[in-house]
């Protein structure tokens, strides 16, 4: 084994969405960092659909930006479609979207990562770690070069020991077109462990010239595209449409024909795959009495005739393939560019990290990405950030950034995987965050600017940007509540328009604004002052009045446990010294060893009693 | 475990006749006294002093008791927060009632052990102090799961973890509306889940109402026996005792001239009053008798005014009508065996009256179920099958609900902001997840994988 001659502050073992973000975040935190992936060609590659955000992806790509991670930007400079969802509901479950140009993704992020100071990119496959005594010092690659760093952060997405199966047909493989990691999952067993297994899959690709697109619906993005990133001020690249098609009684025959063939109902794969992510065959045989399936055409790039046709991955035959795709109207005689398929991939499950992403087993390890049984790319970047800015700070001795539950999407994506593990592929929802109303698309930089300037993340003239939008905010906000509507002095039709007719009294704008029909737009045609204001500032205004109540509830409900969530369990704590813990309880602890009360309180099956007896017992500095 | 909120709960263990004392611990202790509490100077109350007053209720304006206040400013009280202690002297049933008062005003019940934590966390005392709050903890802990284990068996968890499957449902339905909007999943009909959402508050409302029940149950009620002398109270008494197994304890009076015993009817424990022990021929002591038993009647749950159906109705019996006025009671006509004299005023027949003959038995059974039945109302016969709601944390969890759903209903259906109402289903959901246990994100994302087909 040669020993390289340098040791880094950082390593990062692969260049995919969490490996890119976390080498960044380290090296922009001043710090020299590696970047070490199988293949170079395939940085940050989408592994499955060309697109980033939706509902509450979306809401982790803003905070992502708002701390000063790359996705955004990324998104922002190569996307070809644009879509805010959910516009008709309310605006904590408003979210982004946007088709991707992937192979533009891909060469702006190789790009990126090659002009970043601090940062080393190279080829190379790790198999090993190096620990000694319960540290971890560095990395051993295939080709016998050790690389000395003094942090480790492993982002192996679906590569550890990836087994690909189309049919009944399985090969070895991390991905389509890309080789497994072998090893480094018995390197990480070795060193203690719990290691899963997962499964995954993806729709085939499509030669577009070969559908017949004239028969087709098209949808259209908005107009104009709004950005995802808070410094991004405009989206200059031309849109394209996507198409939708629908699978038929036909499709759901030849399926249900087939089902014998397919690797996953002939139980040949053991991993646990998604439910909000089904194969077709799954849908098909979950929802027998649903006449078709909506997928959309979704072009990888605006130089490539490669279509994905989203909600239509198969892990059947390639046979059965080529029937399934050409029965669907438009698609009689379409072409398969690249089959789909179905993987199975080695995860660690994530009770086994603290919330910094630190292991519990090795010191100044941490794991970031699908590693931890996530999926998605949003996710995972996500997890890349917080590492990164996590090994940053390690090194320069300094206490981890923790997100609470109350304070982002990125809090609880961490939360959750730490105090419940990932027993099938963790995808966020908003469902899962009880503080959903606080969590939202428009308020990301005002929740976590701060945070990502102070690690020094945000760029100065990022920062200045946001001060003096959050100063407008606040002005604009003490300017309502002492401004006032005069019924004497208003116009009648103006009034009677807004059913404010028996209006008697003056009443301030904010009060106006309470009213669930009156909306900022009304107010603006009464005082132009507003006008003056940027978008984003009255928006924000808007929502903080209109729904100040509830807001505040939730507030109150971030206050009532945060006594819980601020207090620290010590790292060497005995349960086995604690009296009057069931012993269920007490194996439970002993498992999770959570960070804080707060996580106590979430796994499962951990009650409040136990809670009531090892708060007492942490306050009495018992159980050292 | 939140510091930060308030908390109440009946600090003695109530002897009779003794006094009760509600203690409030937290910021809002002296708002919430200051709320109910009119015995307090307009500068408000100051710190370690007496106060005497009323509790009235804020709302109805009634007046619960008469009681002694006084308040404990931090940091010179036992939790070290501010603490307001209420003493009652109205008996158990009252100081509970003061309890729900506190708990409406704000207060949130406290947890077994919470004072003492406080007080500990707080570093109101020591280390070793504290060891005998584990133990306490523990002691309380292992009683509470053993409660809840047997709650969990029993019908109140079947119960409201049927209303929370219905509002999982409800639920369900919107967050995939919301979460999954490529997926074409409409709101079903707003009609549909307002009306299930109607369900499951009219459903709480009866437990709510049956709570009431419960803490009968439990704590049974006292009856006082009222008449003119010679009516036969004391062989009404007797005879409502003479099943001997019946009989549960027999406390003695706790004044000599009152009688207590205790009896089992149908499961309700009822606490028999009498003033029979003073049953004398001498006029004086006659009077005194009256005199004891019209103080005694706003006192007890139930009285039954007993009169002989043999003799005419006269003024003495008129005396005690007019003291019986707004009291819940039963007309009981003794000597039915006798030819029947008295002519009984209309409005007195209204009460429910049952015809009984003391000395031969006759109608015992009829008195015994009208009183089993004017505590415990639609249901059961057999007092096995109540649901024993035992906590007024239970109440408490049940009031949060309802007042959620309500709110909830009041909002929906609201097209643009549906995830602002949604707060609402959740956090009666959460209130029902203190008693039976929590609804977690995935029993959410269950309901909506099996129900949508979901995955673009
Ligand atoms: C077939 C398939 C279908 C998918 N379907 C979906 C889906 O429907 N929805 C969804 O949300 N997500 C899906 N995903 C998941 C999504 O692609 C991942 O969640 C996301 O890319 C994970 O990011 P990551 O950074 O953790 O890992 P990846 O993007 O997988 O990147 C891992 C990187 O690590 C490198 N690497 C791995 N091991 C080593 C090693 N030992 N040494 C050096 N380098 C190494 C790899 O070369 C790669 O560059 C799918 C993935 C696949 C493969």
């Amino acid at each position: 084994m040669v020993v390289y001659e340098k040791q880094y502050d950082i390593i990062v073992v692969g260049a995919g969405h969490a490996g890119c973000e976390a080498a960044l975040a380290g090296a922009r935190m001043g710090r020299s960092t590696l970047l070490l992936s199988i293949n170079l060609d395939a940085v940050a590659l989408m592994s499955c659909n060309p697109s980033i955000g939706g509902l509450a992806k979306g809401h982790l790509v803003r905070e992502i930006d708002a701390l000063g991670g790359e996705m955004g930007k990324m998104i922002d400079a190569t996307g070809i479609q644009f879509r805010t969802l959910n516009t008709r509901k309310g605006p904590a479950v408003r979210a982004s979207r946007a088709q991707a140009d992937k192979q533009l993704y891909r060469a702006r992020m190789k790009r990126v990562l090659e002009n970043q100071e601090n940062l080393s990119l190279k080829q190379g496959e790790v198999t090993a770690l190096c620990v000694v005594e319960g540290e971890v010092r560095g990395v051993d690659t295939r080709v016998g070069v050790r690389f000395l760093g003094k942090t480790v952060i492993l982002t192996t997405g679906t590569f550890l020991r990836g087994l690909i199966h189309v049919g009944l047909t399985r090969y070895a493989g991390g991905r389509a077109g890309d080789l497994p990691a072998e090893g480094l999952s018995d390197s990480l067993r070795d060193l203690g462990f719990e290691v899963g297994r997962l499964k995954t899959g993806t729709p085939a690709r499509l030669d577009g010239r070969t559908i017949d697109f004239s028969r087709l619906e098209a949808q259209y993005g908005d107009d104009p595209p709004i950005p995802f990133s808070f410094s991004t001020l405009k989206i200059e690249r031309p849109q394209l449409p996507c198409h939708i098609v629908y699978t038929n009684e036909r499709t759901h025959e030849i399926i249900r024909a087939n089902l014998d063939r397919s690797p996953l109902y002939g139980g040949v794969i053991e991993g646990v795959g998604p439910r909000y992510c089904p194969s077709i065959e799954d849908k098909v045989v979950r929802f027998p009495e649903k006449e078709r399936h909506q997928s959309f055409l979704e072009p990888e790039g605006a130089d490539t005739i490669e279509i994905y046709p989203s909600g239509l991955s198969t892990s059947l035959p390639i046979d059965v393939q080529f029937a399934l795709y050409r029965s669907i109207e438009g698609l009689e005689s379409v072409e398969i560019m690249r089959p789909a398929y179905a993987i199975e991939y080695d995860y660690v499950d994530p009770i086994q990290i603290h919330s910094s992403l630190e292991t519990k087993p090795v010191r100044n390890l941490y794991h970031a990405g699908q590693i931890n049984g996530t999926s998605g790319y949003e996710e995972a970047a996500a997890q890349g950030l917080m590492a990164g800015i996590n090994t940053a700070l390690r090194v320069q001795g300094k206490e981890p950034l923790v997100l609470g539950r109350g304070e982002a999407y990125i809090g609880v994506l961490i939360d959750d995987l730490v105090t419940l593990g990932a027993r099938e592929p963790y995808r966020m929802f908003t469902s899962r965050a009880e503080y959903r109303l606080l969590l939202r698309e428009d308020n990301a930089d005002l929740r976590l600017r701060e945070k990502g300037h102070a690690v020094g993340l945000v760029r100065e003239d990022e920062y200045e940007g946001f001060l003096e939008k959050r100063a407008l905010i606040v002005a604009e906000l003490e300017r309502l509540r002492s401004e006032r509507l005069a019924p004497s002095e208003s116009d009648r039709v103006f009034l009677e328009e807004h059913g404010l007719a028996d209006l008697r009294n003056a009443v301030s704008f904010e009060h106006l604004l309470r009213r669930p029909d009156f909306s900022y737009r009304d107010l603006e045609k009464l005082d132009s002052r507003c006008l003056s204001l940027p978008e984003t500032v009255r928006e924000q205004v808007e929502i903080q009045i209109k729904y100040q109540g509830y807001i505040d509830r939730q507030l109150q409900q971030i206050e009532r446990s945060s006594k819980l969530e601020s207090c620290r369990i010590p790292e060497s704590f005995d349960y086995s010294a604690l009296q009057g813990l069931t012993a269920e309880v007490r194996e439970k602890l002993m498992r999770f060893r959570p960070d804080t009360l707060g996580q106590a309180s979430r796994i499962q099956g951990v009650t409040p009693a136990a809670i009531s007896i090892l708060s007492v017992a942490i306050k009495a500095g018992r159980g050292k | 475990m939140y510091l930060k909120d308030t908390i109440a709960a009946i600090s003695t263990p109530i002897g009779e006749g003794g006094i009760g004392i509600v203690r409030i611990s937290g910021g809002a202790a002296e708002e919430i006294a200051g709320n109910i509490f009119s015995g307090k100077q307009s500068g408000g109350m100051q710190s370690h002093r007496f106060y005497y007053g009323e509790i009235i209720d804020p709302e109805s304006g009634d007046v619960l008791d008469e009681a002694m206040v006084v308040l404990m400013r931090s940091p010179r009280s036992y939790t070290r927060e501010d603490v307001v202690e209420i003493q009652c002297h109205g008996g158990y049933l009252l100081v509970r009632k003061v309890l729900e008062l506190v708990i409406r005003c704000g207060a949130r019940c406290a947890e077994p052990g919470e004072f003492t934590r406080r007080a500990f966390l707080n570093g109101r005392i020591d280390l070793l102090q504290a060891e005998a709050v584990i133990e306490v903890i523990r002691g309380k802990t292992e009683a509470a799961l053993a409660l809840a284990q047997h709650q969990r068996e029993g019908h109140l968890s079947k119960r409201i973890s049927r209303i929370k499957e219905g509002l999982l449902t409800s639920l369900a339905f919107i967050e995939a509306y919301l979460d999954f909007p490529e997926d074409d999943i409409e709101l079903p009909d707003c009609r549909q889940i307002e009306t299930s959402i109607r369900e499951s508050l009219a459903r709480i409302e009866e437990l709510l109402d049956g709570f009431s029940e419960g803490k009968v149950l439990r704590e049974g009620v006292s009856v006082l026996i009222a008449g003119k002398p010679n009516v036969g109270k004391s062989s009404l008494l007797n005879t409502l005792l003479r099943e001997k197994r019946a009989i549960v304890t027999s406390v003695p009076g706790t004044t000599r001239d009152i009688i207590e015993e205790v009896v089992n009817i149908k499961g309700l424990p009822v606490k028999l009053l009498d003033t029979a022990g003073i049953r004398d021929s001498e006029d004086e002591i006659e009077m005194e008798g009256m005199r004891l038993t019209l103080e005694k009647i706003p006192l007890a749950d139930l009285i039954l005014f007993v009169v002989d159906a043999s003799r005419p109705f006269d003024y003495e019996d008129i005396l005690i009508k007019e003291a019986l006025c707004g009291h819940p009671f039963l007309l009981v006509l003794n000597k039915s065996d006798l030819p029947v004299e008295a002519v009984v005023p209309d409005d007195l027949g209204s009460a429910g009256t049952i015809s009984i003959s003391a000395r031969s038995g006759e109608g015992i059974e009829r008195l015994r179920d009208s009183i089993f039945s004017l505590f415990i109302r639609n249901g059961a016969r057999d007092g096995r099958d109540f649901t024993a709601l035992s906590q007024v944390r239970h109440r408490d969890a049940l009031e949060r609900a309802r007042r959620h759903l309500e709110s909830f209903l009041q909002s929906f259906p609201a097209e643009t902001a549906i995830e602002f109402v949604a707060l609402d289903l959740r956090d009666a959901l959460h209130a029902l997840g203190e008693v039976t246990g929590e609804t977690t994100p995935d029993d959410i994302l269950d309901q909506i994988f099996s129900r949508f087909c979901i995955g673009k």
